[in-house]
C-alpha cells in the first residue's frame, strides 16, 4: 500500500536564527527578529510597573523614546515553571520585550517545515514552525505571537503618560539587522 | 462469485491500545513504526504529546487513548502512522499503540446516529464487534483553530 506523501518542508535559504531557553525549553528565534539583547539586571530603572490583572505574563515595560515595548515572562507565555529570566531580548517591529533564561547559541536553519496542522490552539500564533537541529525538534517562534492586538491596547491603557526622565536606558548591545 | 466478494470486503488494520482492539481503514495508514524519541515544546492542543521526527519530517504524536480507553497508555510498542485529512490537505499523525497491528479484510458495517463521533462503522473480527475509527473526529485538526494562524507566506525567510 503506497499513500501519497503529505507536502515535504520547503526547502528555504539559510536564515540565521538564535537559539534560546526559557525553564529548559529550547526555543529558535530569527536573529533579524531581534533589535536588542540586554541584560535583565540592567533594566532596573528604565523600566515601568504593570499591573492588568488578564495579562500575568506582562509586569513591566521598557520604554524607548516614545515607544514601550511590554516585558513577556517567556516562561509565562508558554506555561513554563517559572524561572529568573536573566536577559531580555527586544523584538524588531512589535511592542515585545522577551524575558528569556539564556542564549544557547547563533545557528543557520536551512528548513522551517510548518506546524501540523493537529497543532490548533495558541500555538498556531506562537509559533513560524518547527525545524530540526542536529536530530533535536525546536520551535520557532513568532516575532509577534506573544502579544494579540487586544492585549497590546491593555498594556497601553495601563501605561502611565510618558516620562522623560527614561531616556537615559543602561548600556545595550545593539545586533546587526 | 464468493461469499466474500458479495459482502464486499475491506481492508482495515486493527490496533491495540491496552486491552482492547480498534481499527482503521488500511487505507489511512501510511506505516508502523518502533518507538522512538518524543520532541515535546509548549503548545494547548489536548491530546498531541509532541512530535516524532521521522525521515526529516516533524510527524504529531497523538494520544487517543484516554478518548477510547479512559486512560493514558503507559506502555508503547509502536507508533502507527496514519493519513489525516484536514480539508483538501494531508498530514501524517502518529497514534501510539500498546501491540502488534494486524490487517484484516473485514465487512464494515455503518455507524448509527447513536454512535460517538468517532465511531466510523463497526466490524467484527474473531468474535469481537470493533470500532472503525473516523481519525479526524477523534485526533484535533484546524477546524478548532483559534485566532489567526500565520499563512504560509510568513514561512519564507526574509533576507
Amino acid at each position: 500500500m503506497r499513500l501519497a506523501l503529505p507536502a515535504k518542508p520547503t526547502p528555504l535559504r539559510a536564515e540565521q536564527i538564535i537559539l534560546f531557553r526559557i525553564s529548559g525549553q529550547v526555543f529558535a528565534i530569527s536573529s533579524a527578529s531581534i533589535q536588542e539583547v540586554r541584560s535583565a539586571d540592567g533594566l532596573t530603572g528604565g523600566t515601568t510597573e504593570l499591573n492588568v490583572p488578564d495579562i500575568r505574563k506582562v509586569r513591566e515595560a521598557l520604554r524607548r523614546g516614545d515607544k514601550s515595548h511590554f516585558i513577556v515572562n517567556g516562561a509565562a507565555h508558554f506555561g513554563l515553571a517559572a524561572s529568573p529570566g536573566m536577559l531580555v531580548f527586544v523584538l524588531r517591529r512589535t511592542r515585545t520585550a522577551l524575558l528569556i533564561d539564556a542564549i544557547e547559541k547563533m545557528t543557520t536553519m536551512t528548513r522551517l517545515q510548518a506546524l501540523p496542522l493537529s497543532f490548533c490552539h495558541e500555538e498556531r500564533r506562537w509559533y513560524r514552525g518547527l525545524t530540526a537541529l542536529d536530530q533535536a525538534v525546536v520551535p520557532v517562534v513568532h516575532p509577534d505571537g506573544f502579544l494579540t492586538q487586544e492585549e497590546i491596547q491593555l498594556l497601553d491603557a495601563a501605561l502611565p503618560p510618558l516620562e522623560s526622565s527614561l531616556e537615559d536606558a543602561p548600556p545595550e548591545t545593539q545586533l546587526p539587522q | 462469485m464468493t461469499v466474500a466478494a458479495e459482502l464486499e470486503l475491506k481492508s482495515f488494520v486493527l490496533l491495540r491500545l491496552g486491552e482492547r482492539r480498534f481499527a482503521v481503514a488500511a487505507g489511512q495508514i501510511a506505516e508502523l513504526v518502533a518507538p522512538s524519541r518524543v520532541f515535546r515544546f509548549p503548545h494547548r492542543t489536548p491530546k498531541i504529546e509532541g512530535v516524532l521526527l521521522r525521515r526529516g519530517r516533524m510527524i504529531p504524536v497523538c494520544d487517543v487513548a484516554e478518548s477510547l480507553v479512559g486512560k493514558r497508555l503507559t506502555e508503547r510498542r509502536l507508533y502507527l502512522i496514519a493519513v489525516r485529512t484536514y480539508g483538501a490537505k494531508t498530514e501524517w499523525v502518529a497514534l501510539p499503540v500498546t501491540g502488534e497491528c494486524e490487517l484484516i479484510n473485514a465487512e464494515l458495517m455503518a455507524a448509527s446516529a447513536s454512535d460517538e463521533p468517532h465511531v466510523a462503522g463497526w466490524l467484527s473480527h474473531g468474535g469481537d464487534v470493533i470500532e472503525v475509527l473516523n481519525l479526524n473526529a477523534l485526533t484535533p485538526g484546524s477546524e478548532e483553530i483559534s485566532g489567526s494562524a500565520p499563512s504560509q507566506q510568513s514561512l519564507e525567510v526574509q533576507p
